[in-house]
């Protein structure tokens, strides 16, 4: 028996909280109101909430209350309480990024995903601790400290996200949103024993997000369960012209996909996520998954993805890059901090960046400028781009043979925090099963699945095609449904 | 690619992307980056001989590729006030910074 704190506690559903506001059994002012008790209550100990919008959510909750009593038509969030990882902008409130560099800054506009929940009816209660700017595995890296993981308050959360995820898991946030570059939703998502969902690359605008690897970052929700994380995704998802890569494919009811039966359904199970480093535990309850899966009608067959021991090398090279020339713009000059060692314009750039970043951001900015520099780039980036397409031809092969592929979404449960943090390389490989799908812009749902016997949860990772978010949701379900 | 990273190629590094490194903190960077770099290291084993290299997602099925640009139309951005709220140092006008041209 654990002898640690649990916070565990889950939500109402979207759709019941919703109708219940709807009919004015519920007033979301007084709903908010709840959450914030209930994060008082709970936040000293798990460390979730940097910052709270409560201005702003109340000023919401009586617009949903009054729309409520005049019977008008409430968007598909009325009333829900929400919150934000802090790598989005929120007009008016702190955006810090987990990171010192940013303290003091408040961006005078709102990320697309955030304007588009608020204007479905969602209540923002604030923004979400993470890791510094995305990078990391399990939220130790934020400059406002670690996020305890609401099952086991001994282990951390996952990271990048943590935050968000742990919201959900303690019912701090009937949901969340996150942000995943090679992991950061669905890792802590399977963490903490909640729903997370990685949308297709262009799926979601990236208006707002504070940038970490522009050709991997995604905004995605997180949930109490599959068709919740569904409607948030479906309110989020499409075009905006604020980002130049966001996609035109047209927004499904994902919430009527999620809900289809799987019978038919062809499901890869790839052996090179089964390989040495899986966790026996974590091995078991994804295989009772499958099982169910089978039972549900899918046709499960062994799969081969065989360049996976390669996105690892792949994706940190990519993605560090990439950091290195997006975190260029944290100098000082415009916003966030300054250091006050600036006698001159070179003096103040250094000393703002050394004393305004942590060590893993350093440690990125440092490996990216070096596989960027002259002499270097072609064997370290470019050949990482090479392998970048030969990992992405190699899933659109296997998704002409398959409707969607299932992985366990780690290779071991929660881990103790401090356990990881002296050895950069071994926190880079817990994202050995998510990077993947990551690099090829594929898109993924992460759903609780079973546990070990120490009662941690385990979360098993369903990919999909580009823009088959609605495949990803219905097996994720498939699964949930046979929980228990 | 099995380039060994030392003190003074970090040094330059962090003189490119403009960090100042404490001197402890240097030697462990150079620690991290060979172990990173031994690992990154097995990509050599592919052959990647005519891959053409994927820098950006926009190319494959479902996203728009360059039908996504946007008229080109002047827009307006935020206003001078709203922006220089933000800045450490301003006159209102201008970001000021500490001078850029020093005398010899």
């Amino acid at each position: 028996m654990k002898t640690t704190e649990t916070f565990v506690q889950k939500p109402k559903s979207v759709a019941e909280l919703r109708e219940a506001i709807a009919l004015g059994r519920v007033k979301a002012g007084e709903l908010a109101a709840k959450y914030y008790d209930r994060i008082a209550e709970v936040n000293p100990r798990l460390n979730v909430f940097l910052s709270l919008t409560r201005g702003r959510a109340l000023e919401q909750a009586a617009r949903v209350d009054a729309a409520a009593a005049k019977g008008d038509k409430l968007g598909p969030l009325a009333g829900v309480p929400v919150a934000i990882k802090d790598v989005m902008v929120m007009r008016g409130a702190p955006a810090t990024a987990g990171s010192k560099i940013l303290q003091g800054y408040q961006p005078p506009y709102d990320a697309t995903a955030v304007s588009r929940l608020e204007a479905a009816g969602a209540v923002l209660l604030g923004k979400t601790n993470c890791d510094e700017f995305a990078m990391g595995s399990s939220n130790e890296n934020s400059a406002y400290g670690a996020v305890r993981n609401p099952v086991d308050t001994e282990r951390v959360p996952g990271g990048s996200s943590g935050g968000s995820a742990a919201a959900v898991a303690a019912n701090m946030a009937v949901a969340t949103l996150g942000s995943d570059t090679g992991g950061s939703i669905r890792q802590p998502a399977s963490f903490c024993g909640v729903v997370g969902v990685l949308p297709t690359y262009g799926r979601v605008s990236r208006y707002g997000l504070i940038a970490f690897a522009s050709s991997l970052d995604r905004i995605g929700p997180f949930a109490g369960n599959v068709h919740d994380a569904a409607i948030m995704l479906g309110v989020i998802a499409g075009h905006d012209e604020m980002d130049a890569t966001s996609s035109h494919s047209p927004v499904l009811d994902y919430a009527a996909e999620s809900a289809k039966p799987v019978d038919g359904l062809r499901i890869g199970v790839p052996e090179e996520y089964f390989g040495e480093g899986l966790d026996p535990e974590v091995r078991a309850a994804i295989e009772k998954g499958i099982e169910d899966l089978k039972a549900a009608g899918c046709r499960v067959k062994p799969i081969s993805l065989p360049h996976t021991k390669y996105a690892i090398p792949t994706y940190y090279l990519v993605a560090t890059a990439e950091a290195s020339a997006n975190l260029a713009r944290f100098d000082g000059v415009r916003y966030g901090y300054r250091s006050p060692k600036s006698e001159t314009l070179s003096a103040m750039y250094r000393h703002t960046r050394d004393e305004g970043f942590g060590a893993e951001v350093k440690r990125r900015i440092l490996l990216g400028t070096y596989a960027l520099s002259a002499g270097y780039y072609d064997a370290y980036y470019l050949k990482a781009q090479q392998v970048r397409r030969l990992l992405t031809e190699e899933f659109l092969r296997a998704f002409a043979e398959v409707d969607a592929i299932v992985t366990p979404t780690s290779p071991v449960p929660a881990f103790k925090l401090g356990e990881k943090t002296g050895d950069p390389l071994a926190m880079y490989l817990a994202d050995i099963y998510t990077v993947t799908a990551s690099l090829a812009g594929i898109c993924g749902v992460t759903v609780p699945c079973g546990a070990t016997k120490s009662g941690l949860p385990v979360g098993m990772q369903v990919l999909a095609g580009h823009f088959n978010e609605g495949t990803a949701f219905r097996v994720a379900r498939a699964v949930e449904s046979a929980q228990k | 690619m099995t380039a060994k990273v030392t003190i003074a190629d970090v040094e330059r590094v962090a003189e490119l992307a403009n960090l100042e490194l404490m001197q402890d903190e240097s030697a462990s960077m150079v620690q991290d980056l060979n172990a990173i770099l031994d690992y990154v290291a097995q990509l050599n084993e592919l052959d990647t001989a005519g891959v053409v290299p994927l820098a950006q997602m926009n190319e494959l099925e479902g996203a728009d590729g360059e039908s996504a640009l946007r008229a080109d139309v002047r827009v307006p951005s935020l206003d001078r006030a709203t922006v220089m709220a933000q800045a450490p140092v301003t006159d209102k006008v201008f970001f000021k910074v500490p001078k850029v041209i020093e005398k010899q």
